[in-house]
Formats: structure tokens, sequence, C-alpha cells
């Protein structure tokens, strides 16, 4: 199929990370809302690794689209 | 197979009434007074997440549109994905409905050896179908699994095999909806039947848009928000306890004692949640699965997850959807890594919840059951109770609410009222409090609830909703594949245009859906109902891969052979059934309403038992019916379809290394090491 699936994996994946990202910046006081996650602050720490996770994605979407296809 | 069996072992949620008004008003009580159950407030970034998520897939669906031509787009993807696509929606296509429920459910049960469904009940099967079966599905051009019967013995094993797959998929898909649909309901306080007709919509327009290629590509994505949606809550947890070495001392504690969380009411060796093998070893009285170690390697490793992963179309068909050959058979083995790991993410979390309901300054319970129908009547029982009186009334309150109930809490419930009358939220709190028996299908969303500040929440919410839409997604395909090709194609309109097919498809699917629909409504409404439909689809489904295996590696086998082993073993299935019971069961739906000649100490062993009977009874009868029927096929016809008649794929252009043969070895060890690990 003509769809590379790379592609909206990793645009969705980055969108959702940085979202998590500027959430987790927006929020990084709010002390009472992060006692749920053990004092971490996971949006930010998830964001980022999300966006790592899009970000890969993205990248074998893009390099795989300068390989012509196989016969 | 396997999946049906879990569902046949798990509780689902249940909602009582027939009544779709009382129904409600019964959620309502659950809502209002069960503090742990009180619906989750999220926040605009949570739904900022599930929306995208949601415009995303359908996304996905509309751009495949344009590639959708011909009947073969629609239902086998053009046979054009690559492997490491087919591979992860290959597990995500199983990993849908009730696992993450489900397995960390079990994962609280019964300890480490949950990893058994995975570690025995899966990888070898999975290797099996790689290395063994794929080259005949995939290269007898067949576009089904009940196609390939047909090719191999004749249409009456088709007829059977697709009738009895299509249904299946129907209830198995309506079943997962209405779990869904009832978890946003208690979780959210989403309307019930808005979420349900939602959900399915946007399945609907993804599947209907883009097909099977549509579905696996969604199915790969929803791998992915699995996989890091609940990634997190299981890190917190570890970090909470401490990490794995607290856990596991905690739960030494547990095996020894676990009635102190109502998990068993035996005593059980030190090791009994933390080695897999060991307690499986002393027998069935040593675990709390109550199975022993030939019911698991036999009836769960052999049979069960044979029959399951080698036979069952919904799964079979990712991988036929491959591009070719090589990209087909390592379909299972791509999925087969994943799938090793993957009890860290579903079944750790249960044990997570025990240890941390172990450990009293955590502050945590396991999820107790709600409360449901009853609850008024129960509480009217509570407040007219005299003193003097007290174990009348907590005998009328149990019998309200239909539960176990810790009688000291509830007698000073009673106590504190006579003094002086709470309110009817006090009462509905403390009267929810005692009971002891647990919600064990909620362990995973109590965890949730626990660890995840909103953002994350949104994320693992997501995650747990495209873990359902992957399940009925799959069914979905599954069904509108088998119907239009084994049923419609096949008996009733033979030699139309391929234009007229791949519309039937596109018809099928919304009516797929609404069959799915009903059988949400069927199974909210009437859920012994649909414990007795479960239970008739686990004796047509435990003989099959007898069927298969002698039909592939025996050329002798015949159709007739073939049909009436299936039928026996089918009708063995439910005589065994009907002649067994476990303990603490009266005879019914559980079994043994012909005559009780066995009590196992299990439903679990009761259900390896029945399988392995089924398939010894389906085999035997195929292979001397076999022998005493005519040969209908010649070998020029079986050629592709019968292992000794097919010439060996050669696989020495490949890399040694990628090989399926080595890679599947690699696998096979890398499974062995676990199991040594946590023997």
């Amino acid at each position: 199929m003509g769809l590379d699936i790379r592609w909206p994996i990793g645009i969705m994946f980055s969108l959702i990370g940085a979202l998590l990202l500027a959430y987790g910046f927006g929020t990084a006081g709010d002390v009472e809302m992060y006692s749920h996650s053990l004092g971490i602050n996971i949006n930010i720490i998830w964001g980022v690794v999300l966006l790592l996770f899009g970000g890969g994605m993205l990248l074998g979407a893009i390099l795989g689209r300068k390989t012509p296809p196989k016969p | 197979m396997a999946r049906w069996l879990w569902f046949n072992t798990l509780s689902i949620p249940r909602q009582s009434g027939r009544n779709p008004a009382r129904r409600r008003a019964e959620s309502a009580w659950i809502l209002h007074d069960n503090t742990d159950m009180q619906p989750i407030h999220l926040a605009w970034v949570d739904y900022t997440i599930l929306l995208s998520y949601t415009v995303f897939v359908i996304g996905i669906g509309f751009a495949l549109r344009r590639y959708m031509k011909t009947s073969a787009d629609f239902f086998l993807s053009g046979r054009s994905i690559p492997a490491w696509v087919t591979g992860l929606a290959f597990m995500a296509a199983n990993l849908g409905a009730l696992e993450l429920v489900g397995m960390s459910a079990s994962g609280a049960k019964y300890g480490i050896a949950t990893a058994h469904f995975y570690w025995v009940g899966a990888i070898p099967a999975m290797i099996f179908l790689a290395v063994f079966m794929m080259p005949f599905y995939y290269g007898s051009k067949a576009r089904s699994v009940p196609e390939y019967l047909k090719l191999r013995f004749d249409e009456r094993v088709r007829c059977l095999n697709s009738l009895t797959f299509a249904v299946m998929t129907v209830f198995a898909s309506g079943i997962s909806m209405n779990a869904l649909a009832k978890l946003l309901h208690l979780l959210l306080g989403w309307d019930y039947d808005a979420s349900l007709w939602i959900c399915s919509a946007v399945v609907l327009v993804y599947v209907l848009k883009g097909g099977l290629t549509s579905a696996i590509y969604t199915e790969v994505l929803q791998f992915f928000m699995i996989v890091l949606g609940f990634a997190p809550v299981v890190y917190l947890g570890l970090k909470d306890m401490h990490g794995w070495e607290t856990i596991k001392s905690k739960l030494i504690d547990v095996a020894q004692n676990p009635a102190a969380l109502s998990l068993n009411d035996k005593h059980f060796q030190p090791d009994a949640w933390t080695s897999a093998w060991k307690p499986i070893l002393g027998g069935a009285g040593a675990n709390p699965m109550g199975v022993n170690v030939f019911a698991i390697v036999f009836g769960l490793g052999f049979v069960l997850s044979f029959g399951y992963w080698c036979t069952n179309f919904l799964v079979v068909q990712r991988a036929m959807a491959a591009k070719d050959m090589t990209a087909a058979r390592r379909t299972p083995l791509i999925a087969a890594i994943p799938k090793m790991i993957f009890p860290v993410l579903v079944i750790l979390p249960g044990i997570i919840a025990i240890a941390l309901a172990s450990t009293p300054d955590k502050g945590y319970r396991l999820p107790p059951r709600p409360i449901s129908s009853g609850g008024a009547a129960a509480l009217a029982d509570l407040r007219a109770a005299k003193p003097g009186q007290e174990d009348a009334a907590f005998a009328a309150v149990s019998k309200d609410v239909d539960l176990k109930l810790d009688k000291a809490k509830v007698l000073a419930l009673m106590h504190a009222n006579a003094v002086s009358a709470l309110p009817e939220e006090k009462l509905k709190e403390g009267l929810q409090n005692a009971v002891t028996e647990n919600d064990y299908d909620s362990i995973i969303l109590s965890l949730v609830k626990r660890y995840c500040p909103p953002g994350m929440l949104g994320l693992a919410l997501t995650a747990l909703l495209a873990s359902f839409m992957s399940g009925m997604a799959g069914n979905v395909t599954a069904f509108n594949t088998v119907w239009t090709y084994d049923l419609y194609q096949a008996y009733l309109a033979p030699n139309r245009s391929d234009q007229h097919y791949f519309r039937m498809g596109q018809g099928i699917t919304v009516v797929g859906i609404l069959l799915s629909i009903l059988c949400a409504y069927f199974a909210s409404h009437y859920s012994n109902a649909m414990d007795v439909v479960q239970l008739v689809f686990g004796f047509v489904n435990a003989p099959l891969f007898a069927t298969f295996l002698l039909g592939m590696f025996w050329a002798r086998t015949t159709g007739t052979g073939a049909f009436l082993g299936l039928l026996g073993g089918t009708f063995t299935s439910a005589i065994f059934h009907a002649l067994t019971i476990t303990v603490g069961n009266a005879p019914g739906i559980k079994g043994g309403y012909l005559s009780v000649l066995y009590t196992f100490p299990s439903e679990m062993a009761q259900n390896f038992y029945l399988a392995t009977f089924a398939f010894a009874a389906c085999f035997v009868l195929t292979l001397v019916i076999s022998l005493a029927t005519e040969r209908t096929k010649t070998d020029e016809e079986l050629k592709g379809l019968v292992y000794s008649l097919t010439p060996k794929l050669v696989d020495h252009d490949q890399a040694f290394l990628t090989r399926p043969a080595v890679l599947g070895t690699i696998l096979l060890l890398g499974c062995v090491i676990l199991n040594i690990i946590f023997f």
C-alpha cells in the first residue's frame, strides 16, 4: 500500500509528546498534581520519550522514502 | 481459542438488570457511593490526546481509501504489507479485547505463573505457525483459513468452520465493546449507549474506508499506543514499591496467607506467586491456578495454544496480508518478540497491585466488586436492623447485595447508624467498603488512577481505548472476509464480478458492526446467556487443531474423516463438560449437569483437560474414519496443501540469521531462558 505507516505514527506521537512536554512545563509547580506520580513530573519525561519515538519513526519514514522500492 | 478460554475464565464485568432504566439507576448507585469508582475528571489535555488519537485512526482510513479498488485490496491488503507491520498487527489483533484488563487480573490472582499464557501458551505455537504452517496458508493462495480447509478437505469442513468462526467474531467484538462502553461509563461517567455507538462508529469508518490495510495499520499504531501508554504506569508502580526485590518479598507474605487479600482460601508455599514452574510442579494443590504440569504443557501449551495461534483466521489473516512468502513467515516471528516481553506490561501491574495492597502504609486496597443490584434493598435492611437481631440483618444485607461482606464492618456500620442515623452517602460508602470480593478486572484502572496525573492519564486511557478498538477491528475484518469469500461467494452468490464482492465486503462491514453492537447489548443484559455462548464456542474450538495437524501432515486424511472428527471432538467437549465440575460450583453452567464423574480443583484445570480430551477425540476419530474412507483428493490436488507433497521451501538465499527456522530457534531459546530465570 502506498502509505508508509511510519508517517502517521511519527506525526501523532510527536504531537502528543510535544503536548505532554508543554503541559508538563506549564504545570511544573503543581506539587499536589505530581504527588500522583511520586513527585516526578512524568509529563515532561514521557513527553520527551514520545518526541524521541515519534522523531525516530519520522526519520525512518524519510530515509525509507529515498530508497526506491524493491521490484 | 486461547482468547475464548480467557473469556471463560475471567470474570467479565457485569451489568445486571434487563431494563435499561433500571440498569442506569443501578449504575448511578455505583457511581455515587463507591469512592473508588468515582468518575475520573479529565482535563483538557487528556481530551486532546484522546481526540488526536481518534483523528489519526480515522485519518489513516481516509488516506487508504484511494488504494481500495478491488476485493483483494479490501480483504487481503493486496498482499503488499512489509513484515514488521503485519508482525506488530498480528500481535495487536490478539492483544485487543480483554487482554490488558484480564492479564493484570490474572497476574494478581495467580502471580508469575500467568506468564505461561505467553511463554508456553503462545511463543512455541507462533514459531510453529511461521516455520511449518505458513507455507501452506500463504502458498496455497487460499484467501482465508476456511478456504484452506475447502482446498484441503471439502465444502462441509469449510462450511462448519466459516459459520462458527463468523458468529464467534461477532460475539467476540460485541463482548469487547460492551466491556469498553461499561468501562467508559464507570470510569468517566460517559453514557453507556453513546460510548458504545461512538467507539463502534470510529472503527466502522476506518475499516470501511481502508479495509484490512486500515485495520492492520491502526493495529500497529494501537500497539505503540498501548506500550507507550502503560509503560509509565508500570515504571511508577515499580518505583513506588522500591523495585522488584521488595515486590518479591511482599509476594512471599501474600503466598502464605492469600486470604488476607481475599485472593484465595488456601495457604501456599512462599514461592507460589513468584515462581513460574515450581508451584506448578508441586501439583494442582500447590498453586493458585489449581493446575498441574500436564495441564499447562499439553492442555495450554499444545492443544489450546496451537489451536488458537495456528488456526484462528483473526491472527493468521495478518500474516496472509504480507507482501511475500518470506514476509508472511516472518510475521509470527516478529510478533513473538514483543509477545515474549509483554508480561512486563500486562501481568506485572497485577503483581504490583497485590504487593501494594499488602503494604499497609501505601494506602491501597484491591478494588472491591461494586455493589450493583440490590443496593437500595441492602440500605433499607441496614437501616431496619434492630439491636439484638444483627445476625439476621447481616444475612439479609448479604443476600441483597449478593457479595461476600466483612461482617465486622457491616455490624459496625449498623451500630453507628443505630446511635445516630447516618446520611445515605455514608451508609453506601461504608457498605461498599465492607465488600471483601475483589474486582480483579478493575486493577489496571486503579493503578492508572493512582499514578497518572492529567496528561499521562489521557495517554493511558487512550491506550486502553486503543486496545479495545483493535480487538473490534480485528474481529470485524476477519468476519467480513469469511462472510464474503466463504459464505456469500461460496454458497449464496457465486460467479459475480469482483466489484460485486468488494461492495458486499463494505456492506457486510456495516452489518458486522451493527451485529457487534447488538451483541454488546445482549452481553450487557444477559450476561449468563453470554457465558453459555462462550462455552459453546469453547467446545467448537477445542478440537480444531487436530484437524489441521492431520490435514497438513498426513495426506491420507479425508474430508469425511475431518468433518466427522471435528463434530466428534465438539461433542466430546460438550459431554466432558456435562460430566465434570470444579470445586465450589453447583452443577449447571459450570458443568456437571448430566452427572459428576470428576471434580477439578479449578475452572482453568477443567478447561485445559476439556481441550485435551476434545483434541484426542478429534485426532483419533479423524484418523480412524480417514483410514476407513476413500481418498477424494489426488496427490496432485494436495500439492501445496500437505507437507509431504509440497516441495520444501529453500531458505538458503536468505541471510543465515533471518531464516525462519534459525529465527524461530533463537526465539525458542530466549523463551527457555525466561522460563529458567523465573523458574
